[in-house]
C-alpha cells in the first residue's frame, strides 16, 4: 500500500495531511456518484407517473411513488404485437440460464480435470483450441448456427438457446477448471490411481469436493453471461421464447402508443434485479471470475 | 473391456467437447469464411467467387462508418477506461476506510446487461425530458446536450455509457495489480524520500505491464464485441452513424438477407480479434510450458 499521507507527513505539516484526505474522499465520493447516478435515475423514475417525468427534472424524488410503472412492465407492456409485459420473457431467461449453467459448468469441470490431471498427447492441443474459442466474435459462427438450428429442429427454442449457450460456454468453464486443478498436485491422482480408483471415483470423492470456490466462480460468471446475454437471444429465438433482454429492447423500442419512461426503467430494473443480487450476495467471486476470464492463469 | 475403458476414460471424456468445438468454433469459423468468397445472397451458394463481398463491404459507406466507428470508439473507450480505472485505483489504495462499499458502488454496472445499460443512458440523454431539460429546468436556458440525436456526436453517447459499464473492472484490475508491486522496494524508496508521485511512475506503473496489456485485451475484445450497448441506446442511428461491425454484420444477416456481406463483415471482425488476441494467446501459453 502506497500512502500518500506517509510524504505528507514527512514535509511536517498536518493541516497539509488533513487537505489531502479530504480532497482524496471528496474525489472518491464524486465518482461513487457517477456510477450510482444511472442507477438511481432508474429507480426514481420507475416510481413516477408520467405526468410528473414531463414536468419534473432527471434527478428529483418522486413527489408521489406509485407502482403503476412497475405492474405495467411485469405484466403488460408491449413488446411488438404481445401485451404481457416481461415476465414470460423473465422465465424464459430462467428456463434458458439454469440448465445451460449447470451442463456448462459440469462438462467444464470434467475437462478441466482431464487437462489439468490426465495429461496426455494432444490435451495441450485441446486446451489452446478451447481457449482461442473463448475469444472469437460470435458473429463468425452466428451464420452457420441459425442454419444448424435450423436443421436439428431447434430453431427459436428454449432448447436451441441452450444448446448454444453450453457450447460457447464451454471454453470459459474449461479453463477456470484447468486454471483451479493445475495446481492440485498431480501426486495426489497418481496415489488414488495406485490404491485402485478410478478415473470417475478419483474426480468424484477427490477434486469436487476441493471444487466449491471454483464452481461457485463458474456459476457465477456463466449465470451472469447468459442471463445478460443479447445477440444469440435476438438472433436465435423468436415471438414467445426470447430471454428478458431481448424483451426489455423490444419494450423501450416499441412505437405503439405514448413514451413510458418509467415502464422502461422498471423493465429495465427488472431484467437487472437476478444478476445485480448475485453481485451483492457473491460479489467477491463475481470479482474473481472477471478477473480469472481476462488474467488467465 | 473395463480395462480398456479405463485407460482411455480421460479422452472418452475430452471427446464430445473435442468434437464439439472442431465443428461449432472452428468448422463454422471455415463456413463463413467460405460463404464471404462467394456470392450469397439471401440464400448461401458455394461456387467460390473471389473477393467480390470484400470489394462490396469497402464499397459500401455504410461500412465505412461502421469500420471508422469501431476506431474512434475503440480507441476512446479502451484509452479513458484504462486511465479513469488507473486513477480510480490509485486513489482507492491510499488506505481508505471505506474501501470495501466504494468497490462495490464503482463495479456493479458490470453486472448489468448492455441492454440495462444502453436503456438507462437513452433515458439519460434524451434531449426532451433527460439530462438536458434538467439542467435548462435549474436555469441554464441554453444548455444544449443532444449528443444523442446529432450524427456526428452519437457515437461518443456510445463511448461514455460503454466506459461508465466497464471502467470499475479496469479499476478492480488495477487494484490488485498494485498491490501485488513488492512492498518492500515501494518503502525503500518512500524512505529515501523519493516523491510518492514519482514512486507510482517510475515503480509501480512499470512493475504493472502485464495488467496493461491484460486490460487491453479485454476492453479491446469488449469494443469489438459491442453490439448489444449500441442496439440499445441509438440503435445504430440516427441514419447509420452509430453502427458498429457487430450492429452491421447482424443488419446484414437478418434484416436485409445478405449473407455474403454479414459472412465478409464477420471475417473481418474476427481478423482484427485475430491480430490483437493471438499474439498475447501465443506468449501465454509459451511461458506457461517452459
Amino acid at each position: 500500500m502506497t500512502d500518500m499521507s506517509y510524504t505528507a507527513s514527512q514535509s511536517g505539516s498536518r493541516a497539509g495531511k488533513i487537505a489531502l484526505r479530504w480532497t482524496l474522499y471528496l474525489m472518491l465520493g464524486l465518482f461513487a456518484l457517477f456510477y450510482l447516478m444511472p442507477l438511481f435515475v432508474m429507480v426514481t423514475t420507475s416510481f413516477k407517473s408520467l405526468d410528473e417525468i414531463r414536468t419534473g427534472d432527471l434527478i428529483s424524488l418522486p413527489r408521489e411513488v406509485t407502482f403503476e410503472a412497475w405492474r405495467t412492465a411485469w405484466s403488460q407492456a408491449c413488446t411488438g404485437i404481445q401485451c404481457e409485459g416481461v415476465r414470460p420473457y423473465f422465465w424464459n431467461s430462467v428456463l434458458i440460464a439454469i440448465p445451460a449453467v449447470l451442463i456448462s459448468t459440469l462438462i467444464g469441470a470434467l475437462n478441466g480435470y482431464v487437462v489439468a490431471q490426465w495429461r496426455f498427447k494432444g490435451a495441450n492441443l485441446f486446451f489452446a483450441l478451447m481457449l482461442f474459442g473463448c475469444f472469437i466474435p460470435f458473429q463468425v459462427v452466428l451464420l452457420p448456427m441459425a442454419r444448424t438450428l435450423g436443421l436439428m429442429g431447434m430453431a427459436g427454442t428454449i432448447p436451441g438457446l441452450i444448446f448454444v449457450h453450453v457450447i460457447y460456454g464451454l471454453g470459459f468453464t474449461t479453463l477456470f477448471f484447468r486454471n483451479y486443478y493445475v495446481s492440485i498436485p498431480s501426486e495426489l491422482t497418481k496415489a488414488a490411481k495406485v490404491d485402485g480408483a478410478g478415473f470417475f471415483r478419483i474426480f468424484w470423492s477427490i477434486f469436487l469436493p476441493l471444487s466449491l470456490p471454483i464452481i461457485v466462480v463458474t456459476v457465477i460468471w456463466q449465470f451472469t453471461q447468459i442471463w445478460n446475454d443479447f445477440l444469440f437471444g435476438v438472433s436465435f429465438s423468436q415471438a414467445g421464447t426470447q430471454p428478458v433482454t431481448v424483451a426489455l429492447n423490444n419494450i423501450v423500442n416499441s412505437t405503439t402508443g405514448v413514451k413510458a419512461y418509467n415502464v422502461d426503467m422498471a423493465a429495465a430494473i427488472i431484467a437487472a434485479l437476478p444478476t445485480l443480487f448475485v453481485y451483492v450476495v457473491a460479489g467477491k467471486y463475481f470479482v474473481r471470475g472477471l478477473t480469472a476470464g481476462s488474467v488467465k492463469g | 473391456m473395463t480395462k480398456w475403458l479405463e485407460e482411455h476414460m480421460p479422452k472418452l471424456v475430452l471427446a464430445p467437447s473435442f468434437i464439439v468445438v472442431l465443428i461449432f468454433v472452428y468448422g463454422f469459423i471455415a463456413w463463413t469464411a467460405w460463404v464471404s468468397l462467394t456470392r450469397s445472397r439471401l440464400l448461401p451458394r458455394y461456387e467460390i467467387d473471389g473477393f467480390i463481398q470484400y470489394d462490396r463491404l469497402f464499397a459500401s459507406p455504410r461500412w465505412d462508418t461502421a469500420f471508422t466507428n469501431l476506431f474512434v470508439f475503440g480507441f476512446l473507450f479502451i484509452v479513458i477506461a484504462m486511465i479513469l480505472g488507473l486513477i480510480l485505483a490509485i486513489l482507492l489504495d491510499q488506505n481508505i476506510r471505506t474501501e470495501g462499499a466504494i468497490r462495490t458502488i464503482y463495479l456493479y454496472p458490470m453486472a448489468l446487461s448492455m441492454i440495462v445499460t444502453g436503456t438507462a443512458w437513452k433515458w439519460i440523454l434524451n434531449p426532451g425530458l433527460g439530462l438536458e431539460a434538467t439542467v435548462r429546468g435549474w436555469g441554464f436556458e441554453n444548455f444544449t446536450f443532444n449528443w444523442l440525436v446529432d450524427p456526428n456526436m452519437a457515437i461518443y453517447t456510445v463511448v461514455i455509457a460503454a466506459i461508465w459499464q466497464s471502467s470499475g473492472f479496469v479499476m478492480a484490475l488495477f487494484l490488485a495489480g498494485l498491490r501485488s508491486v513488492d512492498q518492500e522496494i515501494i518503502k525503500a524508496a518512500q524512505v529515501d524520500g523519493i516523491p510518492t508521485w514519482r514512486v507510482y511512475t517510475a515503480i509501480i506503473i512499470p512493475a504493472m505491464a502485464p495488467i496493461f496489456l491484460s486490460a487491453f485485451i479485454v476492453l479491446s475484445h469488449l469494443a469489438i464485441k459491442s453490439f448489444d450497448l449500441v442496439i440499445a441506446l441509438t440503435g445504430g442511428g440516427p441514419g447509420y452513424a452509430t453502427d458498429l461491425p457487430a450492429t452491421y454484420m447482424y443488419t446484414m444477416a437478418f434484416s436485409r438477407g445478405d449473407i455474403g456481406q454479414a459472412a465478409s463483415s464477420a471475417m473481418i471482425m474476427m481478423m482484427v480479434v485475430f491480430t490483437i488476441v493471438v499474439p498475447y494467446l501465443y506468449s501465454e501459453l509459451r511461458t506457461k510450458d517452459d
